[in-house]
């Protein structure tokens, strides 16, 4: 391979040297020591995410396998951000003294599944989108099980492997269908020759199951909460927010090149089910105390907010995705954030817990009550411009109704919000949460979330890039 | 080509203090928040001194015409590739000019406090919000679209706001600001749906696109009619609706006397030279809408600055409160402005009352400041607001008296003064355009030279008062202003705005028309020598005066109950008849279908709380079943 291609596929490469470094260190270092190697993978990390914002020209390796453009580079460019903010704010948690031995694989794991995903996002194959995705799937089980003296980790370790063995199960024989009647697992052979025929119809919705269960739509949803209420509370950040983000820009990516013929059949689909997941989303994060399934129902309902934009099918639309996932990770993280604070503090993660936090804690209110407001969607924070794209984008397509219940389903999430954040202001506690001295990372990591969370919303260039880089059909 | 990039900083610098200020005022003595906004506001006059330099002299002129130049832009919300909100700065002589009216005003004000406001409660909160209020009046005249300019009209009305109920410990101060953002958003409901209409016919947000005269903007909207006006007519009527709350015209104009509550300096400032002539800033800035495509809304404008001059200026013979005079004039001078526009035309000679409008806007902000600075100097000096408090002054404040005075006579339009050339030019155009309106101007202009030197001679003449202490001069932080403003009075008039500032960008040349100067100036001297001998020294006539005319003096007196029928319409009216019934709906339908739906949602949410088991050959029987359902509906029933 020459110099250039190595280039083309930088991001990926420069990955899996972080992953193989961090791999010998670990193997280098004194057992007693091994804690150096959080802010080695965080620098080499964090040099990584630099890298990926050098200009670089776009290209196809491997006979169309893989398809590098500006587009996926920015995609790749928002996850690296998400990782080191997840990394960021890691660093409290694994110092603790029972995962002294396993910071590195922490790293290596995460590492590894980033690598699957912009592989994934890059694809221009079904096979090699395929590899992606289980690359990005089966060491997020291990993560889940990171804790695995824990029962309930252990538990939803095994069931995220079960459930997604099973999905991937159904998308391959999705694509075994699609590869049998087309003849081609290239994207732009298959998009060529894709009809309407109930085996390509039935083809698709596999393919539309695989992808729902990594985005966690309704009613591919149910493992979600138990995972994310068992791995430890860093993983499920990192899965809600960056597997999740990453999966949608493939599924948008190839909805738009690939399936584009039955756009009609997928708009429909896709309304049916932003119904189902926004309604059942907010149903159950009503009842939840814990907070990890709290979030974990929250994005879910999210999630199906997040199919108003895709299935508008122009520029609008994908911008709007983009743009939205790209908040969400902010408005995500900073909440997930606060909450790994007080829980890797306390072990406290349920919502009584909060009554009277103010008090205690002002600051970390503060970045909670912002990072909610964003993801109910209220001005000035950014989350309202997000939902307020997305919205645009479906009304865009003419589908009123839809957007009016995505309208009351975000003014039922608006409830729930706002029974935490009236937990930590209002309610009083003759137990509250005592005064926690966040470490230098902590502070960093709230503080990045809280500046994205007030800067996107009113950063219009980031907007119009990607608005420059989307594309339509 | 110089690029006008930089001109961001004009606003961005006064937002950076404010937050600055605002964060950080309380650790360090409250004296620096005062020097700091200072400084702060002098860089930004000294940019806008520049700007208007290389705009005027330099590269604003493009053969001959004065071009709209866009210096700084980004497009912030992208609804369709037409309508789009941005947030830039436009430059085009109206908006320099105001550039560089709203930077010395805030200057001279920001350097008058530093002695007025000396050892007040809340100073650095003070500096704060005037550099608040800088920034957002700088905005909303550099607005390159009328979303920006809305954005901008609001957040003045939120620092006006906080100026005005600055001493919110005194319920009236508090009072008074309620009251003039209430009346003032009020009216920017009106500028809102004006706003949506206008954007909904032409399809644009954009200033530049506007006002194009050649453009295809300001052709639609004349086809449609309701009630006998095109469409584009309500919606510039309505837009006028936001700039008279703003502009305090009648009948919007009940707050501005009451905002007199605030600190003096904030009224030179806001109710006197920047604010207030927002309203006439917007009529100008859509004039070329107002005059080519909606006339009628343009001759409206026209009656209601001559009904409102004339209205202010009676009441002001008759106050007692200095600064509700001053108030009341600032009304009557900014309803000429409007008049100016109203009679105006569009294009070279035809633009002459566009032209001296906004001639009168910077001559008027100018001593206008200048009396509210003096009248702060007096209040300053015997602690009243009170004109029979006061008497005798020149002896005591003798460089306010000479201030003074320079104000006075210029506001009579005495020539070679500033107020007599804009004054002028306002007249004429009236003249030859609506006599109606001319003979209202002119009898106005009488009274104004009457009332403002009722006031003088009674401040700084007659009795001697027995003061408390013997009152004393002002500071010389407070006097560098006041002198300062009385240079910028005595020669603004000499600034050739027929080159500079005119509808179309064109130069025109206009003399001085003499069979309408000399008998206006004869009628100011007339007033002032009414006042002359009623005033000088404390005499009876006055009270005969008053007591013959008596329905008028007492009509004038209380403002001729104005302030009454709004409150007798919103108490008795509006809330015994439409807001109870209302709120009875509201409480008992509204909320009870509210409540059910709340109810529903939990009942649902409980019922289906089951689904989640916990039980993974559960997850995937549903899994799965999802798939088969999905496909049999897909395949068999919708038959994709």
């Amino acid at each position: 391979m020459r110099l250039e291609n190595f280039l083309i596929m930088r991001q990926e490469l420069l990955l899996t040297l972080v992953a193989l470094i961090v791999l010998i260190a670990d193997l280098a270092i004194k057992d007693d020591k091994k804690r150096i190697v959080i802010p080695i993978s965080i620098v080499l990390f964090f040099l990584v995410t630099v890298a990926g914002f050098i200009p670089a020209s776009e290209g196809i390796l491997f006979g169309g396998m893989y398809k590098s453009t500006a587009l996926t580079i920015l995609m790749k460019n928002i996850l690296n951000v998400g990782v080191l903010i997840v990394f960021i704010q890691s660093v409290t948690w694994l110092k603790r003294d029972d995962l002294q031995n396993k910071i590195s694989e922490y790293f290596i794991l995460i590492v590894s599944t980033l690598i699957g995903m912009n592989f994934m996002i890059s694809s221009g194959d079904f096979l090699m989108f395929y590899l992606g995705l289980e690359t990005a799937t089966i060491p997020i089980a291990a993560l889940a099980a990171y804790e695995k003296f824990k029962a309930k980790s252990a538990e939803a370790g095994i069931k995220l492997i079960l459930s997604s063995a099973l999905s991937s199960g159904i998308l391959l024989y999705g694509l075994s269908m699609i590869y049998g009647t087309t003849g081609s697992i290239y994207f732009a052979d298959v998009a060529a020759s894709f009809g309407n025929t109930p085996l390509h119809v039935l083809a698709f919705i596999f393919f539309f199951a695989g992808m729902a269960f990594k985005i966690s739509l309704v009613p591919f949803h149910l493992w979600t909460a138990d995972v994310y209420e068992g791995a430890p509370i860093n993983v499920t950040s990192y899965l809600s927010v960056i597997s999740k983000g990453a999966a949608v820009f493939i599924f948008t990516i190839i909805l738009y090149t690939v399936f584009s013929q039955i756009a009609y059949l997928w708009r429909e689909l896709l309304v049916i089910i932003s119904l189902l997941t926004m309604t059942v989303g907010n149903l159950f994060a009503i009842r939840q105390q814990n907070l990890k399934r709290f979030l974990a129902f929250s994005s879910i309902a999210q999630a199906g907010f997040i199919l108003l934009g895709i299935l508008d099918g122009s520029v609008l639309g994908m911008t709007s995705t983009v743009y939205f996932v790209m908040i969400y990770i902010f408005s995500n993280l900073g909440a997930f954030g606060v909450v790994a604070a007080v829980s890797n503090m306390t072990n406290k993660e349920n919502m009584d817990d909060y009554n009277g936090f103010y008090r205690t804690n002002p600051k970390l209110s503060l970045v909670m009550m912002l990072s909610l407001f964003s993801l109910a969607g209220i001005p000035p924070v950014a989350g309202f411009f997000g939902k307020f794209f997305l919205f645009t984008a479906a009304a865009h397509q003419g589908y009123y109704m839809l957007v009016l219940v995505a309208v009351l389903n975000a003014t039922i999430s608006l409830y729930y919000y706002l029974l935490l954040i009236k937990a930590m202001f209002i309610n009083t506690s003759d137990n509250p949460i005592a005064r926690i001295n966040s470490d230098f990372s902590t502070k960093l990591g709230l503080i990045i979330c809280v500046v994205g969370i007030f800067v996107i919303g009113f950063a219009s260039p980031l907007y119009e890039l990607i608005r420059s880089l989307s594309f339509g059909f | 080509m110089i690029d006008f990039g930089y001109t961001i900083w004009i606003p961005l610098i006064p937002i950076l203090m404010f937050l600055f200020i605002g964060l950080t005022g309380h650790k360090y003595k409250p004296v620096i928040s005062g020097y700091l906004g200072t400084l702060g506001l002098l860089t930004s006059a000294a940019l806008s001194y520049y700007t208007a330099y290389q705009y005027f002299f330099n590269v604003g002129k493009v053969a001959g015409v004065y071009e709209k130049i866009i210096g700084f832009n980004v497009t912030w919300l992208r609804f369709t590739d037409t309508l789009h909100i941005d947030l830039g700065t436009l430059l085009d002589p109206i908006s320099v000019m105001m550039l560089v009216v709203i930077t010395t005003i805030s200057l001279m004000v920001h350097i008058y406090s530093l002695g007025y406001m000396k050892g007040e409660k809340g100073f650095a909160r003070f500096y704060a919000v005037l550099s608040l209020f800088s920034f957002s009046m700088l905005g909303l005249v550099l607005a390159t679209n009328i979303f920006q300019m809305y954005i901008f009209w609001e957040l003045v009305g939120v620092s006006s706001y906080l100026l005005i109920s600055f001493y919110y410990e005194k319920p009236s101060a508090v009072a008074a600001g309620k009251k003039a953002f209430i009346v003032t958003r009020f009216a920017d409901l009106g500028f809102l749906i004006g706003i949506l209409m206008l954007s909904f016919i032409t399809g644009t947000f954009d200033f530049k696109t506007l006002t194009d005269p050649n453009g295809a903007a300001i052709m639609q909207g004349g086809s449609a009619a309701f009630l006998g006006l095109s469409v584009m007519t309500w919606a510039l009527l309505l837009i006028f609706i936001g700039g008279a709350g703003k502009s305090a015209m009648f009948p919007l104009h009940i707050w501005l006397p009451d905002a007199m509550e605030g600190p003096t300096p904030v009224s030179a400032l806001i109710h006197a030279a920047t604010m207030v002539v927002a309203g006439v800033y917007l009529v100008a800035r859509l004039f070329t809408i107002f005059a080519l495509s909606a006339p009628v809304a343009l001759e409206i404008v026209g009656y209601v600055g001559g009904i409102t001059s004339l209205f202010a200026a009676v009441i002001a013979c008759t106050q007692n409160d200095i600064k509700r005079v001053l108030a009341f004039s600032t009304m009557s001078q900014i309803g000429y402005m409007m008049l100016a526009l109203g009679v105006s035309g569009y294009g070279g000679e035809e633009g002459l009352g566009y032209m001296a409008s906004m001639f009168h806007l910077f001559t008027h902000a100018m001593f206008k400041a200048l009396l509210f600075l003096g009248a702060g100097a007096i209040i300053h000096a015997v602690h009243s607001n009170n004109m029979t408090d006061m008497g005798g002054l020149r002896k005591y404040l003798p460089w306010t008296n000479i201030t003074f005075l320079i104000a006075c006579l210029t506001i009579a339009g005495v020539p070679p003064l500033s107020g007599f050339w804009s004054k002028d030019e306002i007249l004429v155009a009236a003249f030859e355009h609506n006599k109606f309106l001319f003979a209202i101007e002119f009898l106005v202009a009488g009274l104004t030279a009457f009332y403002m030197f009722r006031l003088y001679f009674n401040v700084f003449w007659g009795k001697d008062r027995h003061y408390h202490h013997a009152p004393h001069e002002a500071p010389p932080v407070m006097l560098f202003p006041l002198v300062f403003l009385a240079i910028a009075s005595i020669f603004s008039g000499f600034i050739p705005f027929t080159s500079l500032v005119t509808s179309d960008g064109e130069a025109f040349h206009v003399g001085t028309e003499w069979i309408v100067a000399i008998p206006s100036v004869l009628i100011g001297l007339i007033g002032i020598a009414i006042a002359w001998i009623f005033y000088k020294k404390e005499t009876a006539i006055p009270d005969k005066l008053a007591s013959s005319f008596k329905l008028l003096y007492k009509g004038s007196l209380n403002k001729f109950y104005i302030d009454e029928i709004y409150l007798f319409v919103t108490k008795k009216i509006i809330f015994a008849l439409i807001s109870k019934p209302i709120a009875w709906f509201d409480r008992h339908v509204i909320d009870g279908f509210m409540n059910s739906i709340a109810f529903v949602t939990n009942f649902a949410s409980e019922k289906i709380k089951g689904m989640q088991s916990g039980q993974l050959q559960q997850y995937a029987y549903v899994f799965v079943s999802g798939v088969v359902i999905l496909a049999f509906v897909f395949i068999y029933l919708l038959k994709f």
